[in-house]
């Protein structure tokens, strides 16, 4: 068993923009009390998207422009705070396929690549260009190439950054940790029965 | 030159399965630990993806985090509580897992039911979907908090993708001062340190201090390592631990106790060990501890004062202004006569029999304040039995606190115990975030559980070696 080989990405991007968005404005601690992640998606930024009344308060992902948007751009320092992976699973639930930014919060990015969602650093001046871009044009076609990284905005080519072993890990499908760990099974067996509390004193 | 090795080295060592592609260890877990909030969503993974449980053997499940603390009948009052807690017990019963069961007596905070029960032991690796896992290496073993793809790992292969740590052994020596505890030690070792001090490292604690200390105060020590930014903290196990371990529920049986023994001194960190830092402490440099921020590391000794903006480097200043602004403190302010709230002693830090029974001592014959809503809860329905059965409980009433059922309570907003408005909360638990006690503007001040009854008694904040003096 493997998981899909992540080469490109295309469709339509969506800005957020901000400094240091913590995990907890991405998905407020209390949709933690939840027994599966099915339904967090429309939670995602749920209290950056609406005040206590519930009035809107105009975020992007609220805005019909970007409806079926895929391609996430945001600022410096995205997903830190609290660790849960709640998180980039509510916005992969909510449709988002891959991340570009100027950085990411470490176990934030490595959450994503273990879910599959490429996350890719750029420029500050490369992110305002594109996030100024989708903006004029929404509905642009933009594309993300895994493998040369390259970010493809209506023509327009910019270069994108992703460390090696992630971005190989996408490239040759093996970003999913778990298949890599169903492999060995021999290997669990006779380490298991090598410890003494496990075998038997 | 060959030197010797470090403890961390050696059960690492024991428990690879393989050196993956990415350049991470496949570890095999000797022992899972599962929750109610955690885990559903990875059973939910593993019926998509079509997998079983591995080794339902190795895996026990307790509710904790959403468990109300006052009236626990089920159904819950809370409706996605009882879902959670349904979910628990359904996924267990499906895949034979051990379940540590309310209707039982057995129930209790993750972190305190593993020692409890004997299933943490010296030289093993333990994970939980909890960041406080880091508690179980107070008997010498590997233990760290996963996030919930990782849970779902372990459920399927019993294994994990991790990278090998750093080993930085923190030596506490000479000796404590009468009313300095376990905590105190802890929150000036992040004080010291910072909360990222502890970055890629595993946390080695040594020195006479920790070498006198019970194998409860060494749980208070090592479940806040990960609040310095240490995923593992540990300590090598002896004659304590294994005294601590004899006649547990799971522990070896009295015919395999010696050659158990003799596999856990063997994983003791050698004399000659190479680590790649050492930090020295004295003991009795250590005052009572309370943090006045929204980190834990953000603390003073209780005779001390608000430390002033310009004493921290330039990137450290935001952070600081904001804390000051949340908790409404100003540079030089006295922390002492802070007025309290609330008090709450529990939570995976400090709820245990050893902590009660040291409030007890110290509260019996005093009254809480008028103004202070006090509550005490114990880490288990066990350790609540055992408190009864001692009359601790008959104490803590007559000195005016609420006595509640076992849970992690009012250390975060998951169950109806919560603060109120912008409340100021003595707690022994580990976390003082901003809304970590369940108001978005509540504010925590973190101690030990005797400076948190000196508190309560005093309806702010004071410094227990004084109050309980006599
Ligand atoms: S007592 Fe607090 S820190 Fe411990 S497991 Fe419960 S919520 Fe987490």
């Amino acid at each position: 068993m493997s998981s899909v080989e992540i080469k490109k990405i295309s469709g339509k991007g969506i800005p957020v923009k901000g400094n240091d968005i913590d995990t907890d404005r991405i998905i407020p601690a209390r949709f933690l009390k939840c027994v599966t992640f099915e339904s967090l998606g429309p939670e995602s930024f749920k209290d950056d998207r609406f005040d206590q009344e519930g009035n809107s308060k105009n975020h992007s992902f609220d805005n019909p422009n970007y409806k079926d948007a895929n391609i996430l751009f945001v600022n410096k320092n995205f997903g830190c705070g609290s660790s849960r992976e709640h998180a980039p699973q509510a916005l992969n639930r909510w449709g988002i396929k891959t991340i570009v930014g100027e950085s990411f919060a470490e176990i934030f990015f490595g959450n994503c690549v273990a879910m599959g969602i490429p996350c890719f650093t750029v420029e500050k001046k490369v992110i305002d260009e594109i996030m100024l871009l989708i903006e004029g044009s929404p509905s642009v076609s933009i594309s993300v190439d895994i493998e040369n990284l390259k970010i493809n905005v209506d023509g327009k080519e910019f270069d994108a950054n992703i460390p090696d072993g992630p971005q190989g890990q996408l490239l040759n499908g093996s970003w999913d940790a778990t298949s890599q760990l169903l492999e060995n099974e021999k290997e669990v067996k006779d380490v298991a029965s090598s410890l003494p509390y496990v075998s038997g004193w | 030159m060959s030197s010797g090795k470090s403890l961390y080295e050696k059960v690492f060592d024991k428990h690879v399965v393989k050196k993956l592609p990415s350049g991470q260890y496949q570890l095999f877990i000797g022992l899972h630990l599962i929750h109610e909030v955690t885990s559903p969503q990875a059973f939910g993974m593993l019926r998509d993806q079509k997998l079983k449980v591995r080794f339902p053997e190795r895996t026990f499940a307790t509710p904790d985090h959403i468990v109300p603390t006052s009236d626990q009948s089920r159904p819950f009052k809370d409706a996605m509580s009882e879902e959670m807690m349904c979910h628990l017990e359904n996924n267990c019963a499906e895949n034979d897992i051990k379940l540590f069961d309310m209707k039982k007596g057995e129930q209790g905070v993750v972190h305190i039911i593993g020692p409890e029960n004997g299933l943490t032991q010296p030289g093993m690796v333990i994970s939980c979907g909890d960041s406080h896992t880091s508690t179980h290496g107070a008997f010498g073993s590997i233990a760290f908090g996963i996030g919930t793809s990782q849970v779902r790992d372990v459920l399927a292969t019993q294994t994990l993708a991790m990278a090998k740590l750093k080993v930085r052994k923190i030596e506490i020596n000479g000796s404590l001062n009468p009313g300095v505890y376990a905590k105190d030690v802890i929150l000036y070792i992040i004080n010291q340190l910072g909360v990222n001090g502890g970055v890629g490292y595993a946390y080695e604690f040594s020195g006479d201090v920790i070498t006198n200390m019970s194998m409860e105060e060494r749980m208070t020590v090592c479940n806040m390592s990960i609040e310095g930014g240490a995923r593992v903290g540990y300590i090598n196990p002896d004659e304590k631990t294994f005294d601590y371990l004899k006649g547990k529920l799971y522990s070896p049986t009295s015919e395999e106790f010696d050659k158990a023994k003799e596999f856990w001194q063997s994983i003791s960190s050698d004399e000659d060990a190479e680590y790649n830092d050492v930090i020295v402490f004295q003991g009795d440099a250590i005052e009572p501890m309370v943090t006045w921020g929204i980190t834990p590391a953000q603390s003073i000794g209780i005779k001390g004062s608000i430390p002033a903006l310009d004493s921290f480097n330039d990137d450290e200043r935001p952070l600081i202004k904001e804390a000051f602004e949340y908790m409404g403190f100003d540079e030089g302010q006295e922390i002492e006569s802070t007025k309290v709230d609330v008090c709450f002693i529990g939570s995976c830090t400090n709820g245990r029999l050893s902590d009660f029974k040291e409030v007890a001592r110290l509260v019996k014959g005093r009254h809480v304040a008028d103004h202070v809503q006090a509550l005490i809860v114990p880490g288990s329905q066990k350790i609540k039995v055992e408190a009864e059965k001692l009359g601790l409980d008959k104490i803590f009433i007559e000195a005016g606190f609420e006595w509640r059922e076992a849970g992690c309570s009012m250390c975060l907003a998951m169950n109806p115990d919560k603060l109120k408005g912008n409340q100021v909360s003595a707690s022994s638990s580990n976390r003082n975030f901003k809304g970590r006690q369940g108001s978005p503007t509540g504010r925590t001040l973190l101690m030990s559980p005797a400076m948190v009854a000196a508190a309560a008694i005093c309806g702010g904040v004071a410094d227990c070696r004084e109050v309980f003096a006599n």
